[in-house]
């Protein structure tokens, strides 16, 4: 047990320690993320919070291994993924996480089913086993009947419920969603917060970025961020620590 | 599987092709002229090789055609009356030919004249060539019936005669023909074969060649045309009759390795220089026409060939100028995909194939046009045109390879887009 470390702790799907980003702005450092030791449990519902250059979309970046730390260590699942390539990243975004982003970011020329089949193309399946699981997919997050619409045919809370569809084909352990409700009606923006909560209880770790309080309140922890730093922490008062 | 996915992926591409069809139709034209330039080209080139393989079969790839020729001064003095020209090739020169060149094979002398020849009723003017066996080996045309001639036809100066297959209709209409009669001149002879012939001349560029047999031929040994009708000529001209000794019309040569052939013709009229006083004579060498029909499609390539370099080279400009714009335009779209976890040379491989169908189609298309090109070629100028295997897959790997070279750049910037800053690109 000893040899595995205090970061193979399996409870801990992530954790962060001493984490830092920096960007060279001219002659003018900025800290993005200025040294944040953090780790979530497996299955747990984060909201990262924090006014706009806080470093939340940062946070996100990082722990959604689209950007790599200035320093310290990243481990995802006990592994450490803070020293790994752009295309050991790529692996890691295609096999073990998905994104649903505030404007959807569906690829306007390809058909819902062919968005949702996205992540399976670049895994390798063929188009008949991809076109069952997308249909599926499509099923779950009550889009059945829609498959062969284009994007831009679609509504906004139908659109973000395909890119919901397209970030679960994986079957991620983690799903980032980056202001999800950002670009819907209040009502859409329920319902696609309770999606995410019945995908949270069907044991999906999910970390989202908002920076509305009534929206972290679905979900069960919160992170608090300002000037690249942690604020505070609000746990779920149900997790056993 | 991996041959379902490559297809797969091309699919893929088509599609974002076809999502803007003009644009992707302008996009390609670069490539449609440049290939079909190369296409014409091509044709045009293999069309005019072809024309003169065909020639130099029919004159004998390692053939030499000495021939007689009245020289300027002999022509001058020929209208005088009573004047009687001599010149030409001598049996002497036959024998220094056959004799004291190294890589001469065999030899063909042939004694020429024209003399009215008839079957019963029918009567026409043919060209009688005395000569010997070795002609038909020379001058090799297909035997239709009987045989040509033998070395004891000349030893013995047999009076039999070898016709034309266009002489046989015309002078023996279908009657039994071998063993069949016919005057010739004054005297008898017996028919003892029809061969094929050719006419007329071959031509490339500015050399011209007489091919050797004609189709009012009749062959007869040459001792007996010796014999029979001696080495002096009389012409009938508009200003009176016209005498001239000539020995030999012709001597054809044939050397035994074409490399050779140039230097042999060299010597021969080197050595003919020695012997004859006035120039009356030619050489000519068929070899030359494949230089000169070479010469022909060099020039086409040049000229072909700039315009098709140019026209692929803006083609591809054309191309990568347009997945330039293309890349910009779907920076989100890659910033997506990259998020999804695809890795910078899958984006890479999408542009890249995107490029490649691109300019393939074009070159598809290219080799539509450029088929046509040919056609009309042969159409308004008789030039013959000739596609082949290479004439298709060269412009096609062309326009594989424009896709692939100029796709190359646009693919790369793709790959670099950084999915953080292309996910918040509006």
């Amino acid at each position: 047990m000893l040899s595995q470390g205090p970061s193979n702790n399996n409870q801990d799907i992530v954790k962060l320690e001493e984490a830092q980003k920096i960007y060279q702005m001219g002659m003018q450092e900025v800290k993005a993320l200025a040294g944040i030791t953090v780790s979530f449990k497996r299955g747990s519902f984060w909201a990262i919070m924090g006014p706009s250059g806080s470093g939340k979309s940062t946070m996100m970046n990082i722990l959604g291994c689209l950007d790599r730390l200035s320093s310290g260590r990243y481990f995802l699942e006990g592994q450490d993924v803070s020293t790994l390539g752009d295309d050991s990243l790529s692996e890691l975004r295609l096999k073990h996480l998905g994104f649903i982003f505030q404007s959807f970011n569906l690829i306007p020329q390809l058909t819902v089913q062919r968005n949702i089949e996205l992540p399976l193309y670049y895994l390798g399946w063929d188009s008949t086993r991809s076109a069952q699981r997308a249909e599926e997919l499509a099923g779950e997050v009550g889009l059945g009947d829609r498959v062969r619409h284009r994007p831009t045919e679609l509504s906004g809370g139908e659109m973000q419920r395909v890119a919901i569809a397209r970030a679960l084909a994986n079957d991620p352990q983690i799903l980032f969603a980056d202001e999800p409700t950002g670009n819907l009606d209040s009502t859409t923006g329920e319902q696609i917060l309770e999606l995410l909560v019945k995908l949270n209880e069907q044991g999906k770790t999910i970390i989202m970025v908002t920076h509305e309080s009534t929206i972290a309140d679905y979900a069960g922890n919160r992170l608090h961020m300002l000037d690249g730093r942690i604020d505070r922490i609000e746990r779920d008062s149900n997790e056993a620590n | 599987m991996r041959q379902t996915r490559f297809a797969r992926n091309i699919w893929l591409g088509i599609e974002n092709l076809l999502l803007h069809k003009l644009r992707s139709f302008l996009t390609m034209l670069g490539v449609v002229f440049g290939v079909g330039s190369v296409v014409a080209m091509l044709s045009v080139g293999e069309g005019a090789s072809k024309e003169a393989l065909e020639q130099i079969r029919k004159l004998g790839s390692n053939n030499i055609i000495v021939s007689s020729v009245k020289s300027a001064e002999e022509e001058a003095l020929s209208t005088t009356h009573s004047h009687m020209s001599i010149y030409g090739l001598l049996y002497e020169d036959h024998r220094r030919i056959a004799e004291s060149f190294g890589h001469v094979k065999q030899t063909a002398p042939a004694k020429i004249m024209r003399k009215d020849s008839r079957l019963g009723e029918k009567e026409m003017e043919l060209r009688v060539v005395g000569t010997i066996p070795q002609w038909f080996e020379l001058v090799p045309r297909e035997v239709v019936a009987g045989r040509v001639l033998l070395p004891l036809d000349v030893a013995q100066k047999t009076p039999v005669a070898v016709l034309t297959v266009h002489g046989a209709r015309k002078i023996l209409a279908g009657e039994n023909t071998i063993g069949q009669t016919i005057r010739i001149g004054g005297d008898q002879f017996e028919v003892i074969g029809i061969v094929k012939s050719e006419s007329g001349e071959a031509q490339a560029g500015n050399i011209q060649i007489q091919i050797p047999d004609q189709d009012v031929d009749v062959y007869i040994p040459i001792e007996v045309a010796r014999r029979y009708f001696g080495d002096i000529f009389t012409k009938r001209t508009s200003s009176g009759d016209e005498r001239e000794k000539v020995e030999l019309h012709q001597i054809i040569v044939e050397v035994d390795e074409d490399e050779r052939v140039e230097a042999e013709a060299a010597g021969i009229e080197r050595m003919l220089q020695q012997f004859h006083k006035k120039k009356d004579y030619t050489v000519s060498v068929p070899l030359a026409l494949r230089k000169q029909a070479e010469a022909t499609k060099r020039r086409f390539n040049i000229v072909l060939g700039s315009i098709a370099g140019i026209s692929l080279l803006v083609g591809g400009i054309g191309i990568m100028n347009i997945m330039l714009a293309s890349v910009t335009e779907r920076t989100r779209e890659i910033g997506i995909r990259r998020a999804i976890g695809a890795k910078r040379r899958q984006i890479v491989y999408q542009f890249l194939i995107e490029t490649t169908v691109l300019s393939t189609t074009g070159g598809i298309i290219g080799l539509g046009m450029g088929a046509l090109i040919p056609f009309l070629i042969t159409y308004f100028s008789g030039m013959i045109t000739v596609m082949t295997w290479k004439g298709i897959l060269l412009p096609l790997s062309i326009s594989v390879t424009i896709g692939i070279l100029f796709g190359l750049y646009p693919a790369m910037h793709a790959a670099k887009v950084d999915p953080i800053v292309a996910l918040r690109h509006e």
